[in-house]
């Protein structure tokens, strides 16, 4: 029961002299949601590609559903995708796309017929068997390649950036679909995409990938709130990262000069000493916002600084602000009380964070960016 | 500005005739004019010294003498097969030019297939001749190998006359099979791997379908290259090579019987259009389609 339903140990695959995916190793266990998360070029696609069948590793060993994978081609995998651009078969109707692959199978046609039609019913997509691909619109098409796959019942579905090509609006709806989808028919999801936000809303793990390297695997709330390395904590969410040097360190909390007269405090990660280049990454709504003048009840310091501009965006509204004596430009969170809505350009105002949900890092060598 | 714009979407009637006069006067100087010269022609009889009446004779005289139909429907034959063969040879090289090499690789083996149509089609012919000719170079290559005890007449055969025709139509066959195969996404062929499809499958399923309206246009140009080819048969099958555009020839140069040679010509004309469209139904295609695509 526990078994996972993909295991990689020790995978590496170059290219020339260019090591794409760098000895990564991993576990997706069974009825699971997985995202490799990652910048364009860092090797997930390569990764995923190899899960599929499509690239062999030049060393390690991929095993699915407990079974090892070496010499089996993509057409033998317990294994489905969903393609960046879809590829569904545009000489095809919609039913035929999705009957395809049992059709390879030998399913007899009344039962594939019957199969194709109860699962496009399943996704929304009831009565569309006759149509052709490009009547459909984005999402359909999108529900269409996913039928397509899961009709096969794989124990493992491939997703690479399904989501890209379609526009703003509608990836937020089909997110909130796929992951419906996911924890309807239980099936093991590995996605990949760049998009930090997909891989937070959709996932219960995410794998942040760099460099060919996994930075860190985690929920998206051990991303989000307890990154491991710089990367994953600039990645994942916004973050202000001010770079400086650690003057003092007492347990966890690191006092850090930023070099240009602003002292802070923030929790330490890893192995941080005096007088180490750091780097602090604070999100915006770690840090409160408040008038000058009025009196702080808040046990951290404050620092004051002047409002540059407002981003107004509803509820993810923030502010943009210079601190008084390094200049830097810092964004804040504004409140959804409304407190602030009156706020002005060139206004003084003052904040304070938490120290613990401020996180510092030794800064990362030059080479290792 | 209003001037450029009406000259750009062809407003003005006189514009637009301007315009299409050179195709007009291609079609119709070249193409109508002697077709319906030739119509005239082919549809009268002699009865004496400047004297014609309307008649079906000439096409009477090709039923009644088998040596004609006989030809005709060789001809028609041999076409179907050579064109059939150049799909079956070019189809391996389109796929290796449209989805193997990459970049410069490509380019210079699309310029391999179009080299030898720098030289004309009667030099290259002899070429041919030059090979295979009992005096020439494989049959004296394989007696000294040991083969053939005696130099064998490779010219003058069938299959000699099919692998002329294969040679000159190759690149007409391969160049609309690499654009339609350039144009199918990789993707599509990794996704039917994907869903469990093998090598034959991908073929018939995907590739196939994506590059049938490009498989039928080479084949339509290599059909229509072939039957009215007069050299390649010519040359290569020698006098008896039965081929029907000698035949149109004999009569027009040789038996100086204009009529007889100008309903041949319409015989042929009316052969290639209805194997034309009968493939195209087979394939279930559209004409407009095929040629639309390329």
């Amino acid at each position: 029961m526990n078994q996972p339903d993909l295991t990689a140990q020790s995978v590496v695959k170059r290219f020339g002299d260019h090591v794409a995916v760098d000895s990564i190793s991993f576990e997706v266990a069974r009825g699971s949601f997985f995202s490799i998360l990652g910048p364009s070029g860092c090797g997930k696609t390569t990764l995923l590609r190899m899960i599929a069948g499509f690239l062999a590793p030049d060393g390690g060993e991929i095993a699915i559903g407990g079974r090892s994978m070496r010499g089996v081609a993509p057409n033998r995998r317990p294994v489905n995708m969903v393609f960046q651009q879809l590829a569904l078969f545009p000489m095809m109707s919609v039913g035929e796309n999705v009957e395809f692959g049992l059709a390879r199978r030998g399913v007899p046609r009344a039962e594939r017929r019957r199969k194709a039609e109860a699962m496009l019913e399943r996704v929304g997509l009831a009565g569309a068997a006759a149509k052709r691909v490009d009547e459909l619109s984005g999402g359909q098409r999108q529900r269409v390649a996913i039928a397509r796959s899961l009709v096969l019942e794989p124990t493992l579905l491939l997703l690479d950036e399904p989501l890209g090509a379609l526009d703003l609006k509608l990836r937020e709806h089909m997110k909130i679909e796929l992951k419906q989808l996911q924890a309807e028919f239980g099936t093991t999801f590995v996605y990949i995409t760049h998009d930090q936000s997909e891989a937070l809303v959709l996932s219960d793990h995410v794998g942040v990938m760099n460099h060919g390297r996994f930075e860190q695997i985690g929920t998206p709330q051990d991303l989000y709130y307890r990154p491991r390395t710089p990367f994953v904590a600039g990645f994942v969410g916004d973050s202000n990262r001010l770079a400086g040097r650690a003057t003092g360190i007492d347990g966890d909390r690191v006092r850090v000069d930023t070099g240009d007269g602003w002292i802070v405090e923030a929790r330490r990660a890893g192995e941080v000493a005096s007088a180490d280049a750091v780097e602090v990454f604070l999100r915006p709504e770690a840090a409160t916002l408040s008038r000058p003048g009025e009196a702080s009840a808040a046990p951290a310091a404050t620092h004051e600084g002047v409002v540059e501009s407002l981003l107004f965006d509803g509820a993810k509204s923030a502010v943009l602000l210079r601190e008084r004596r390094s200049r830097r430009e810092v964004r804040i969170a504004l409140p959804q009380t409304g407190e602030f809505a009156d706020l002005k350009t060139g206004e003084a105002v003052a904040f304070h964070f938490d120290p613990a949900r401020a996180v510092c890092f030794r800064a990362r060598r030059d080479g290792d960016a | 500005m209003p001037d450029a714009a009406v000259a750009a979407t062809g407003g003005s009637g006189w514009r637009k005739a301007l315009l299409m006069a050179p195709a007009l006067a291609w079609l119709g100087l070249l193409i109508v004019l002697p077709h319906a010269e030739l119509a005239v022609l082919s549809f009268r009889e002699q009865v004496g010294p400047r004297h014609y009446v309307p008649s079906l004779s000439h096409y009477r005289e090709f039923f009644h003498e088998p040596e004609y139909w006989h030809t005709f429907v060789r001809t028609a034959w041999m076409s179907i097969v050579a064109t059939s063969a150049t799909l079956l040879l070019a189809f391996p090289i389109a796929w290796v030019i449209a989805k193997i090499a990459r970049g410069r690789a490509a380019a210079w083996l699309f310029l391999a297939c179009m080299i030898p149509f720098w030289i004309s089609e009667t030099v290259r012919t002899l070429g041919w001749m030059i090979l295979l000719r009992e005096t020439g170079v494989l049959p004296t290559l394989l007696v000294k190998l040991g083969i053939l005890a005696h130099p064998v007449e490779f010219l003058y055969h069938d299959t000699t006359i099919l692998v002329g025709l294969i040679y000159t139509s190759m690149l007409f066959m391969i160049v609309p099979l690499v654009s339609s195969l350039e144009s199918l996404d990789n993707a599509l062929i990794e996704a039917a791997y994907d869903l469990g499809a093998n090598g034959f499958t991908v073929l018939r399923k995907i590739v196939i379908p994506h590059a049938a309206p490009g498989i039928t246009a080479g084949c339509i140009i290599v059909f229509m290259l072939t039957l009215g080819n007069y050299i390649t048969p010519t040359l290569l099958g020698g006098k008896d090579s039965g081929w029907f555009t000698e035949q149109i020839y004999t009569e027009f140069i040789t038996r100086f019987d204009w009529g007889q040679g100008a309903a041949f010509g319409f015989l042929l004309l009316v052969l290639s259009t209805t194997i034309v469209i009968a493939g195209l139904k087979l394939t279930g295609q559209r004409f407009g389609d095929v040629m639309g695509r390329q």
